[in-house]
């Protein structure tokens, strides 16, 4: 029987977490998993908190995962990994972007942006992986590109064929930014 | 067949397509809003954005009469506005298949309220199915169109966030060929006037019996018996949660037509179960009707809640008594939260920049703008509905007269008064009101995602078309002083404001300037602060521009997401921002 995998994406509007949970859902679609995925749109695109779910299994019935139910949360920013590190299963595990995106109650000097996030959660958490995807997609000169190395770096981490996620990706992106998506894949794949 | 991920909306579209649908009309709200821009994947199907739902549900129901399987779709506020014609539509029934798809927003995420709108289907008198998955969104609708047909009636699909944004596997199918049927003059089931509706609703009442006993029948209200358990009666997405939540250890109603409910299915099911639990998201619409069927012990809000959603967890708790006890090893109660903002180089920033320094008090409205209410603007005092904000300033000026008249003003965005401001601006004129409207033009239906809209100039398919022209539709409507402005342009705009709101006449600004996430809007290299002239007078920050970082001793702004829009220089008193370079 296949493995019951819940994993929990979250970010900031328009860091392009919707597109990394919809190619991991194809790809274990393809593998022969039961695939749902949960999408908010509207209101939290506007630079909100965004979650998206994506749940693989034999037979998958809800959507959505609650809190201590996740196997993986996929932090695209430390703040939003920080919300909602309390939805991680108690073995479960954490990768992070150790990127920082200002929300605007600490723009505007009403709220502080907490210290020492990564180190607190490596401490709570037997299984924490953190990965600096803000810095390698400047090296490509693109910063658009965190989620394609999100991508890779949750591909390698579930063990699944490379190969089937850059048929995804062929999919997924225009052709003049394919290149661009492959190597920004390969990074988090390898990083 | 291949199998494919669909959101709920796509597969509402791909059900349409495979039922053979060839017109479709609706106005973008979410969570609806993807299913008639799935439409134009289907070439077969004229789709388009209609002024709002009303209209939108007229369109649906003239192609019907007029032969072709017709859909709408719409969220549930959306079904507030189309609810007069959707009442008389089902007195007429339809010729051809007629489907209205609304869906609703438990939990809020991106509505004014949270209405269940399964009680429109008892007050309209018309069935009402409820998918649980993507693939009963396909199944359904092509059931839907049947019993639309053979009941002569229009039916509703009730969707719901979750199940409208949820991908799952479908199995699509082939189109359906479905000739256009001929339009046959009969005034007695067409023209509702006193006498003919008499007849009509008495067609209706009758029509109400063979659809309960349709729904005692049919399999889509569904027994799953298990050994042991409760039984558990659902419908919609708590269908889902409940299945994860007992899965084999409970037995189920599931109710895929919540109305007419199934009163004999019911009572079996109530009878062959030692405890009854209704799990439904919102209102107990279901356990109302259990109890006028005398199942009196069923539970239901007692145990759940009307407010929000459920999830599974939820369901384990409640029926279980089964929580996770682990410890929660972090206490993260000092989490700033990140709610929404109005983007980089947005058009509405620089206006309620200026309508907060004029300290007016701002009558709003439903879209990107009404996160004008939120921190560090603060400029919003009222948001209601639809077009509400312009009937509401009318209002507001015939309490308390001509001085706080001139101190408040409606803003409303072009695709929120095409929908339904126009109207309260007839009122404005009409009345002898002294309100100024203030419409933001950024040419396009934002908070949405985007949607063309009549002023914009094209159609859903992306064709040029006639754009409305505001000026010279308030002029028409009787307002004689109206102006054109850029919302960048502080000081012009401020002494706009200020003329318009002193006089005694009402008067419409129209401020102009593309959403800053349209492709067409211009895109400048970033500012920068230059730190040998700012003082750190935090004037910069007062325009709540998500690409200026207040560092305590400092301001930066982000150069990843500056879209070079000028605005904070255009603030700063010291002239300490400058503009970026072209690289």
């Amino acid at each position: 029987m296949m493995k019951e995998i819940s994993i929990m994406i979250v970010g900031v509007g328009g860091q392009g977490t919707l597109l990394t949970s919809r190619i991991l859902g194809n790809v274990a679609m393809e593998l022969g998993y039961d695939v749902k995925m949960s999408e908010i749109h509207g209101m939290a695109q506007r630079g909100g908190s965004v979650v998206t779910y994506v749940k693989m299994g034999e037979k998958v019935y809800s959507p959505i995962i609650e809190e201590q139910t996740a196997d993986i949360v996929l932090a695209f920013e430390e703040l939003e990994g920080f919300r909602w590190h309390k939805y991680l299963k108690k073995d479960g595990l954490m990768v992070m972007n150790t990127q920082k995106i200002d929300p605007m109650p600490v723009i505007i000097g009403r709220a502080k942006y907490p210290e020492q996030i990564s180190e607190k959660l490596s401490e709570a958490y037997n299984n924490t992986v953190f990965i600096n995807a803000i810095d390698l997609a400047r090296e490509l000169g693109n910063v658009k590109v965190v989620n394609v190395i999100m991508l890779g770096k949750i591909a390698k981490i579930l063990e699944i064929d490379k190969d089937l996620f850059i048929k995804a990706i062929e999919q997924a992106v225009p052709p003049k930014l394919l290149d661009l998506n492959k190597e920004a894949f390969m990074m988090g794949y390898t990083n | 067949m291949k199998k494919k991920l669909m959101i709920g909306n796509q597969a509402i579209a791909r059900g349409a397509y495979e039922a053979g649908v060839t017109v479709v009309s609706s106005y973008p709200g979410t969570p609806s809003t993807e299913i008639t821009e799935f439409m134009t994947e289907y070439k077969e199907i004229y789709s388009e954005w209609a002024p709002n739902e009303k209209v939108a549900m007229e369109v649906a129901i003239g192609a019907s009469v007029g032969g072709a399987r017709a859909l709408c779709a719409m969220k549930h506020v959306g079904l507030n506005v189309a609810a007069d014609p959707l009442f008389t539509a089902s007195y007429i029934g339809v010729n051809a298949g007629l489907v209205i798809i609304v869906a609703d927003d438990p939990g809020m995420h991106s509505s004014q309220n949270e209405q269940d709108s399964r009680h429109y289907a008892k007050a309209a008198k018309m069935p009402m199915l409820e998918p649980t998955d993507s693939q009963e969104c396909i199944d359904f609708i092509k059931l839907a169109f049947e019993i639309s047909e053979t009941f002569d009636t229009p039916v509703m699909v009730r969707l719901s966030t979750r199940v409208s944004h949820s991908q799952s596997i479908v199995e699509t199918g082939d189109r359906q060929d479905v000739v256009l049927k001929d339009f046959v003059k009969d005034p007695a089931k067409y023209v509702m006037m006193p006498a003919m509706a008499r007849k009509r609703h008495v067609f209706v009442e009758e029509r109400m019996n063979r659809l309960l006993d349709y729904s005692n029948q049919t399999p889509i209200n569904k027994i799953i018996n298990n050994e042991g358990g409760p039984g558990i009666i659902t419908d919609g997405i708590a269908f889902q949660y409940c299945m994860e939540a007992l899965g084999d250890k409970a037995s189920y109603l599931k109710l895929g037509m919540v109305y007419p409910l199934p009163d004999q299915k019911l009572k079996e099911f109530y009878s062959s179960q030692e405890k009854v639990y209704v799990v439904e998201e919102l209102d107990p619409f279901i356990e109302e009707r259990c109890k006028v069927l005398g199942l009196s012990d069923v539970i239901g809000k007692d145990l759940f809640p009307i407010c929000g959603e459920f999830n599974a967890g939820m369901i384990k708790e409640k029926i279980l008594n089964e929580t996770i006890t682990d410890e929660i090893k972090i206490e993260t109660t000092e989490v700033p939260v990140r709610p929404p903002v109005m983007c980089p180089g947005c058009p509405h920033r620089g206006m309620y920049y200026v309508l907060k320094k004029a300290k007016l008090n701002v009558i709003g409205d439903i879209g990107c703008y009404t996160l004008g209410a939120l921190p560090p603007l603060e400029a919003m005092d009222t948001c209601v509905c639809m077009g509400a904000s312009v009937s509401m300033a009318h209002g507001i000026d015939k309490a308390r007269g001509a001085e706080f008249t001139k101190k408040t003003v409606a803003v409303i965005g072009d695709s929120t008064f095409v929908h339904s401001g126009i109207t309260g601006l007839i009122d404005i004129a009409y009345n002898k009101g002294i309100s100024t409207v203030i419409i933001l033009d950024n040419s396009i239906t934002g908070m949405t995602g985007h949607q063309e809209n009549p002023s914009t100039g094209k159609t859903l398919m992306g064709e040029p078309t006639v754009s409305l022209d505001f000026v010279k539709l308030s002029e028409a409507v009787g307002i004689k002083r109206v102006t054109v402005c850029d919302p960048f342009d502080l000081k012009g705009f401020e002494k706009i404001v200020k003329e318009e709101t002193s006089t005694e006449e009402p008067s419409v600004i129209i401020t102009q300037r593309p959403c800053a996430l349209l492709k067409t809007a211009q895109v400048f290299p970033p500012y920068h602060i230059n730190t040998e002239a700012c003082r750190y007078c935090k004037m910069c920050l007062k325009v709540g521009c998500p690409s200026i970082i207040d560092l305590g001793d400092g301001v930066v702004i982000n150069d990843a997401l500056c879209v070079g829009c000028g605005l904070c220089a255009s603030v700063c008193p010291f002239n300490a921002i400058d503009k970026g370079e072209q690289g």
